[in-house]
């Protein structure tokens, strides 16, 4: 019996042998696969019940901060508030146990709950007093500003984004319709169940950023990379070419033409085209003018084909296409915003403020500073340089240009007295019947004969109608709005 | 055995620590009664049984206090259930030593076990008493108190085995049953085996307890082969179980859904799935070193402090302190296979084979379904669970293997005196 035996032992080492390989693969092999699946809520758990440094605009307004749970008999010590509501929803993100966390609670998560290296050494010294060791966040976003921007928007489906160009610093950050962060970061589970349910039920999806995690055509807004990409290379003045005067362009290999808007007649060289938003002469500029390659790397210049550095979380790539070339009429297309060209709102305001700084467009960024509890800084943001798409020359054209389109075209809503305004409308037509459209506009301003301190983009979805002046008309009064709040908060008055 | 005391208590202090007062102090006393209680099984070894094999009990007592921790951390009431019942446990424990003298006197009462071991296994079905608890009609409850009757059949049906296969070995060894060109067992020396067998697989099978079937067919294929050394009973055994699996797969719906479970919990990873996947989001979560003890409990698992305690202790411990409860069992595993290959008796060999292999491969089972190695199956982790009927049985199991070992060594150092004598 005693080979039996030993050979019963043998089996039963093997089997536990294979216990421990297996642990293994679970605990090292997987365990970073594991740990990031988006069903595993333990990191966030642990956090939850961790001190966490607060969020605050730079007027002052407390976005997010942790506070007792004022239900004692939850397993929680803490909860998660956000005083603004619905206001910043979209910019802090949430931070639930259930659902895990978006925005600048997931993009500075570490920080908040001072797990960061650094943190952690400086939390050494810190051991034997009752200190808690967290990051206390302050963004560039304002309150003032985003009320503005939610005000005039609206009951509307679309978003704002207000950046200063010389920085990158993001000032307004909105999208209708938002969400309230509170529901989803409740202890209470039910209530958190509830609104995740509702919210991922509204076709509009509240808990996207629409501001920079989704994307959409974006029109004749577009145009001002299509004007600035032929300035760059030299292929276009503010003199020549002198488009023809045509109510349609046709390009090569196929029988269907790019019409202007209403059937109009216009053309003429780039200040004037750019006012008017001549679809002819925009299309024939990037098909023949410029060509497929320069558009595609001018397109790629301006941060097309790419996903804006910015300090939030799974930002979306805005889209030119890259088969162009030879593909006369889908370039003619692309060039006027249509076709398969997609672009964040965030991106479209990053183009403005291109043109506004000198041809530089700054890494846009939220997170400003960042202090622990004691109130020392132990965080700065400097702002850097993203992409240099064109020179300082050439984008002083293009400001000029842009400037007219608001002194004298289809952006003439958005004239600020005493300031130089610059901009470009866009319709980007979704719907033919009844006809809807994307009504977008982009533009900067700032004191006459000074870079400009402010950049937006406007977006409102689905707008009826198809009249490239539906832009001017429902987009501009809200940038105008969001513009003179900022100017108002630099420059006084 | 001061070294477990010791190194319980220490982490006991560092949970407590750890978890930021998560552990009130009014658990200490528990505390401080657990570690009492093991210190005196510990004097009650020497005392009853001072020849018995040194690790067994010190590597019961490790996992006890651990498991005890793991479970102060998840909840301190069942932490207070759990030290009463290690009182339980010990009580067994010192009284199996006390009255069972020699492990042959059990041999006489086969029967007797055999029909206690039934009966006990049946005992659930009965209306009025039978309780079904998370799917599984194993419990009976009399009053308030519930336990798992069966729990205490498989030790009971373990030494009807052992008794009656030390008897009959020879002749089910050298008996032949041709069929064709196959030389198979007569089926007539293996009746009542075979017959025991069966009743507790469909009384088992049809309770829904699938870890407990695994186990006890395990269990008797095992033993067969071990009192026989014929490798046929286990090509035999396992063509059985290949069928029975086929057949249990075929028949009943918990089974089918235990098997997709295993092959892929994602499919439905908040419903059916959810236990499994929040296991090993536990055990990845703890990574090599764990989070800390009493700092675990970040992913939620249901069942946590009882058949997924294995899970908590990969989570708070990290794989250094799952390997380390693997290690336990295999040195409890080594010590009683010592025992039973020390042993001078048949009955006494294939006791302490069978119990030891119950301990080992209910340990093994439920640690590889925890970790997917295997379809999960309910059975608790012995001595580590939360859960009286479990505690207790085993702690009586650890005595029988102890007063198998004091008996034989005793027998050797007699002998040995008696030579140097002679």
């Amino acid at each position: 019996m005693n080979r039996s035996i030993r050979r019963l032992g043998i089996a039963i080492v093997v089997l536990y042998l294979a216990l421990f390989v297996k642990l293994n693969w679970i605990q090292v092999v997987q365990k970073d696969e594991l740990d990031a699946n988006p069903l595993n809520s333990a990191q966030v758990r642990r956090d939850f019940n961790r001190p966490r440094g607060s969020i605050s605009t730079a007027d002052g307004a407390v976005l997010a901060q942790s506070v007792a749970n004022p239900d004692a008999s939850s397993e929680f010590d803490r909860v998660r508030t956000y005083p603004e509501g619905d206001l910043f929803g979209q910019a802090t993100g949430f931070f639930s146990f259930r659902y895990g966390s978006t925005g600048l609670e997931k993009q500075y998560n570490d920080l908040l709950s001072g797990t960061t290296f650094d943190q952690q050494v400086r939390g050494f010294g810190d051991l034997l007093v009752a200190r808690e060791n967290v990051g206390n966040l302050t963004v560039s976003l304002r309150k003032d500003v985003q009320q503005v921007a939610r005000d005039e928007l609206g009951e509307r489906q679309g978003s704002v984004v207000a950046i200063d160009p010389r920085t990158g610093e993001l000032l307004g950050f909105w999208s209708f319709p938002s969400y309230d962060p509170n529901t989803l970061s409740t202890t209470d589970a039910a209530v958190a169940e509830q609104a995740w349910s509702l919210y991922n039920l509204n076709p509009a999806n509240p808990l996207r950023a629409h501001q920079y995690q989704d994307r959409y055509f974006p029109g004749s807004t577009f145009k001002v990379v299509t004007g600035s990409v032929g300035l760059q290379t030299g292929k276009v003045t503010n003199d020549n070419p002198v488009y023809p005067f045509a109510t349609s362009y046709l390009p090569a290999q196929t029988d269907k033409a790019i019409s202007n808007f209403g059937g109009e007649t216009c053309g003429g060289a780039l200040p004037r085209i750019l006012q008017q938003s001549c679809n002819s002469a925009f299309a024939e500029m990037g098909t023949e003018t410029i060509g497929p390659t320069d558009m595609l790397n001018g397109a790629g210049s301006w941060g097309f084909n790419s996903a804006a550095p910015i300090d939030l979380p799974d930002a979306a790539k805005s889209i030119f296409p890259t088969d162009v070339g030879n593909n006369p009429p889908k370039l003619a297309q692309a060039s006027i915003g249509q076709n398969d060209v997609q672009a964040t709102p965030l991106q479209m305001a990053l183009v403005a403020a291109g043109v506004a700084n000198g041809g530089t467009i700054m890494k846009p960024h939220v997170m400003t500073e960042v202090r622990n509890s004691q109130g020392d800084v132990i965080q700065t943001y400097q702002p850097s340089k993203w992409l240099s798409p064109m020179s300082a020359e050439m984008a002083a054209t293009m400001r000029q240009d842009m400037i007219g389109v608001v002194q004298g075209g289809t952006a003439s809503r958005m004239a600020i007295p005493g300031y130089e305004v610059g901009g470009k409308t866009g319709t980007a037509q979704v719907g033919t019947n009844p006809p809807t459209s994307h009504t977008w506009i982009i533009g900067f301003a700032g004191p006459p004969g000074q870079p400009a301190s402010v950049a937006v983009a406007v977006v409102v979805l689905n707008q009826s109608g198809n009249n490239e002046a539906t832009g001017g008309v429902v987009a501009a009064p809200i940038a105008r709005a969001v513009m003179q709040k900022v100017l108002q908060i630099q420059y006084g008055g | 055995m001061l070294m477990v005391v010791i190194i319980t208590a220490g982490a006991y202090v560092l949970a407590s620590l750890g978890s930021d007062a998560r552990i009130p102090a009014n658990v200490i006393p528990f505390l401080v009664i657990v570690l009492g209680l093991l210190l005196g099984a510990h004097v009650a070894v020497r005392r009853l049984a001072p020849e018995s094999d040194p690790i067994l009990l010190p590597m019961a007592a490790l996992l006890n206090g651990l498991g005890y921790v793991v479970i102060a951390g998840l909840n301190e009431k069942l932490a207070a259930a759990q030290a009463s019942w290690t009182a339980v446990g010990i009580v067994a424990f010192v009284a199996t030593l006390y009255f069972v003298k020699r492990p042959r006197s059990l041999e006489r009462y086969r029967y007797t076990f055999a029909l206690i071991g039934i009966g006990l296994l049946l005992l659930p079905l009965l209306p009025g008493i039978g309780r079904t608890i998370n799917g599984s009609r194993i419990w009976v409850g009399i009053g308030g108190a519930s336990f798992q009757p069966g729990e205490i059949a498989k030790v009971v049906l373990a030494i009807f085995f052992a008794a009656y296969l030390a008897d009959q070995r020879e002749l089910i060894a050298t008996s032949v049953w041709k069929v064709g060109p196959l030389r198979l067992p007569d089926p007539k020396y293996l009746g009542p085996v075979i017959v025991a067998w069966a009743v507790t697989l469909i009384v088992m099978v049809y309770q829904k307890d699938l870890g407990s079937s695994l186990l006890f067919f395990a269990l008797f294929v095992v033993m067969i082969w071990v009192a026989t050394g014929r490798t046929s009973f286990l090509v035999i055994g396992g063509g059985l179980f290949a069928a029975g699996a086929w057949f249990a797969w075929k028949s009943f719906a918990h089974v089918q859904e235990r098997v997709s479970i295993w092959l892929d919990p994602w499919k439905d990873p908040s419903g059916t799935g959810y236990q499994l996947i929040q296991g090993l989001f536990a055990m990845a979560f703890g990574g090599v070193s764990g989070t800390g003890l009493g700092l675990g409990g970040d992913v939620r698992i249901p069942a946590s402090e009882n058949d997924f305690i294995f899970a908590v202790i990969a989570e708070e411990l990290g794989l250094l302190g799952g390997a380390l409860v693997i290690m336990a069992y295999l040195l409890m595993v080594g010590s009683g296979l010592r025992i039973a290959s020390r042993a001078d008796h048949a009955f006494d060999k294939l006791l302490a084979t069978g119990l030891t292999l119950l301990l080992g491969l209910q340990a093994f089972i439920i640690i590889a379904g925890v970790t997917r190695l295997l379809p999960l199956t309910g059975v608790t982790l012995p001595f580590v669970s939360y859960g009286g009927s479990s505690l207790v049985i085993n702690y009586v199991l650890l005595a029988l293997l102890l007063r198998v070992s004091d008996q034989n060594e005793r027998a050797r150092s007699g002998r040995a005196t008696a030579v140097v004598a002679a």
